[in-house]
């Protein structure tokens, strides 16, 4: 299967200091590819350069047909075909607090993609159900624990229907049993076609990864 | 230490209690030719009630006269305190005054003269001539009380300044259209303003007289100072005085004859029932004022402060260094200085109407406090939901419409209810520039009926009444929204 994130060559500099150097990796549909290293070995900074949140200094990224180039990161305009293509699942979950968790994964659909109401809300049912939050739709953020948060904060990334997921330590707030289904989870997202990219430092959870690939700690 | 409080406690009630020297009260704030600072050495005050009051203080056998410093509308009030001995500087004689002070005999006869531009001359004859038309003077005066039953019965439209000099430019610029105050006022400003800068109408309005006023509790100093007045009538004194001071006419020379002769001088007293039922309408009137002049206010402090906020949050570097000039120059400097430099300041450029001024000053004062609370609430919002709402494809406008807005939002209410709670007392300050909202009315209304009990009351009763209702709301709003954005 073709790759569906291509990674070559990555170099992001930050105050004239190498935060990631080199970095070279696919993922390809129905993987799940694990990003390990200590923290701080910009795993995260990997992750977000993907997701044009932070630029890069070298390099060349490809999500599936759509590429990133070194400079300062393009403007929201520039990069609605990307937008459609990645998810990514922050590891604070960064919900949206005014919203109830239905309403966190309707959002994008309804003004971003223009669903209308109902087929926003079908969505949102059927992805919540998928992911066994669904009695807590009606729940504000801070009224859910860390593992229903992030089931949310999944939901809301699969709304769009990406075909590359990118999470940031998943594993940071859950406890043995959450991390198991998590990775049922992830490999049950996998198996549907997606790419997966997992930073994690966590090695258990890796080893549900098909492949790891291992950031150097020192530079 | 100890010994020095008791020092300072013996110096201040040493100061009050020298029986040598007669304490008197009045306002040398654009006072001449009552009293005014001397030009000469403006650590001294010169007018023909200084020399009056050294005149009477001379009759009670006393060694001087010390002047103090009182605003003209609290000598009433601050004579009642025992701040000093008697007040002065244009006092005049009304039945409420007598009601609730000791009050001395009339020593000074003025007429209440009407002032135009001077095209008006042939136009306006008198207060009947002026319906629809905009009328100054000084707030709590008998001028005011006659602008007042003029308003009612001939439907001019009343106009209170603070002091007396603003409503003679005023006069001139076109913001009123007549002017009515005390004759030797009026010639004092045709004599400042240039002699053709307006007319004094012949025919006056009415008549009254300026007096001393002393607590009610001191009706034997008084005394002394009527038989010290008389003295002073008699023996040509006051004349000389008033002579010297270019305000001498006929009519004091008959007002002296009355008085020595014995002849009473003054109306029966209103009753205070009466007084109190007859300001309530205006209170009223006054509260609707603070109420439209706050809410109006609000809306633009709100609209302009985020502008401000979003500019130092999302503008250009030269956008937020432009946004955070006018924040701190804003917060930096007294409203009251931001209200006259709008009102009278640009008066040569734009003369804005005072109700407009008011607003434009509050609301721009507050725009500088409410787009620092917007500001704070949109940086509140964290930016990890910022950048997640980025890759799910929201555009910037779009972020703050549906996520970042909506949640700064409700962090910002609870401040801007605070806020506007505050506005609301701060909007006081217009009376500064002749908008008559409830504080000033209260004032108004205190000094004519000779107390502050009654009326303050009441319009605490009024501000209470429109400010808990803002709070309650706030609280509700908070509650609601308090479960889901921390």
């Amino acid at each position: 299967m073709s790759a569906i994130l291509n990674i070559e060559g990555l170099r992001i500099c930050y105050e004239g200091r190498d935060v990631l150097k080199d970095l070279s990796l696919e993922v390809s549909g129905g993987e799940i590819v694990a990003l390990m290293g200590p923290s701080g070995v910009g795993k995260s900074t990997a992750l977000r350069a993907v997701a044009a949140l932070q630029a890069f200094d070298e390099g060349r990224i490809v999500v599936d047909g759509f590429t990133l180039l070194p400079g300062p990161v393009q403007p929201e305009s520039r990069l609605v075909p990307l937008r459609r293509s990645v998810g990514f699942v922050f590891q604070a979950h960064a919900l949206f607090e005014h919203l109830t968790a239905r309403e966190n994964v309707t959002l994008a659909l309804r003004h971003v993609w223009k669903k209308n109401p109902v087929e926003a809300d079908q969505t949102a049912t059927r992805l919540l159900e998928a992911l066994d939050v669904a009695p807590r739709a009606a729940a504000w953020p801070r009224q859910l624990s860390g593992g229903e948060a992030q089931r949310v904060a999944i939901a809301r990334a699969l709304a769009p229907d990406p075909r590359l997921l990118l999470m940031d330590e998943p594993t940071a707030a859950l406890d043995p049993a959450r991390r198991s289904a998590l990775s049922a989870t992830l490999r049950n997202l996998a198996a549907q076609g997606r790419a997966l990219l997992v930073a994690t430092h966590d090695a258990d959870f890796a080893r549900a990864a098909d492949r790891v690939v291992t950031l150097p700690s020192g530079r | 230490m100890i010994a020095a409080s008791f020092l300072l406690i013996a110096l201040a009630q040493g100061a009050g209690a020298d029986s040598t020297v007669l304490v008197w009260g009045g306002d040398a704030e654009g006072g001449a030719p009552f009293v005014e600072a001397d030009p000469a050495n403006p650590s001294r005050v010169r007018g023909f009630d200084v020399e009056i009051a050294e005149r009477i203080a001379r009759g009670l056998g006393r060694r001087s006269a010390r002047f103090i410093q009182v605003q003209w509308s609290s000598i009433d009030q601050s004579v009642e305190r025992g701040d000093f001995d008697i007040g002065m500087s244009g006092v005049e004689d009304t039945p409420a005054r007598r009601a609730q002070h000791a009050v001395t005999l009339p020593y000074f006869e003025f007429r209440e003269v009407l002032a135009v531009r001077p095209q008006d001359q042939g136009r306006i004859q008198g207060l009947a001539d002026l319906r629809g038309h905009r009328v100054a003077t000084l707030g709590a005066t008998i001028a005011y009380d006659i602008l007042l039953a003029a308003r009612d019965s001939t439907g001019l439209i009343p106009v209170s300044y603070d002091d007396d000099v603003h409503p003679y430019t005023d006069l001139l610029s076109g913001r009123v259209d007549a002017v009515l105050l005390d004759h030797i006022i009026a010639q004092r400003a045709l004599r400042r303003l240039g002699g053709a800068a307006f007319v004094i109408l012949p025919r006056e309005a009415a008549t009254g007289h300026y007096v001393g006023v002393l607590a009610r509790t001191n009706p034997a100093l008084r005394d002394s100072v009527d038989a010290a007045l008389r003295e002073a009538m008699g023996d040509g004194s006051l004349e000389q005085i008033l002579r010297r001071w270019d305000v001498w006419d006929a009519s004091q020379g008959a007002l002296f004859e009355r008085v020595l002769r014995g002849a009473a001088m003054t109306q029966a007293a209103r009753a205070p029932a009466t007084a109190i039922a007859a300001y309530l309408p205006s209170l009223a009137r006054a509260a609707a004022v603070t109420l439209a002049v706050s809410f109006l206010s609000m809306a633009l402090a709100v609209l302009v402060g985020l502008g401000l906020a979003s500019a130092r949050v999302y503008g250009a570097v030269w956008l937020r260094a432009a946004a955070t000039i006018y924040v701190e120059v804003v917060r930096g400097t007294p409203l009251l200085l931001q209200l006259f430099v709008i009102y009278y300041g640009l008066a040569a450029v734009v003369r804005l109407p005072a109700f407009l001024a008011a607003v434009l000053a509050l609301g721009l004062n507050y725009a500088a406090y409410e787009a620092e609370i917007y500001r704070g609430a949109l940086q509140a919002v964290s930016k990890a939901q910022l950048e997640a709402a980025r890759t799910l494809g929201f555009s910037e406008m779009q972020i703050l419409r549906l996520i970042r807005g909506p949640q700064a939002l409700r962090f910002a209410l609870a401040p801007m209810t605070n806020d506007f709670v505050a506005l609301l007392k701060d909007s006081a300050l217009v009376s500064v520039i002749t908008v008559v909202e409830l504080t000033k009315q209260t004032s108004i209304f205190a000094t004519n009926v000779g107390s502050w009990v009654i009326p303050g009351v009441l319009c605490a009763v009024v501000y209470l009444a429109m400010s808990l209702p803002l709070a309650r709301l706030a609280r509700r709003l908070e509650r609601r929204w308090g479960g889901n954005a921390a």
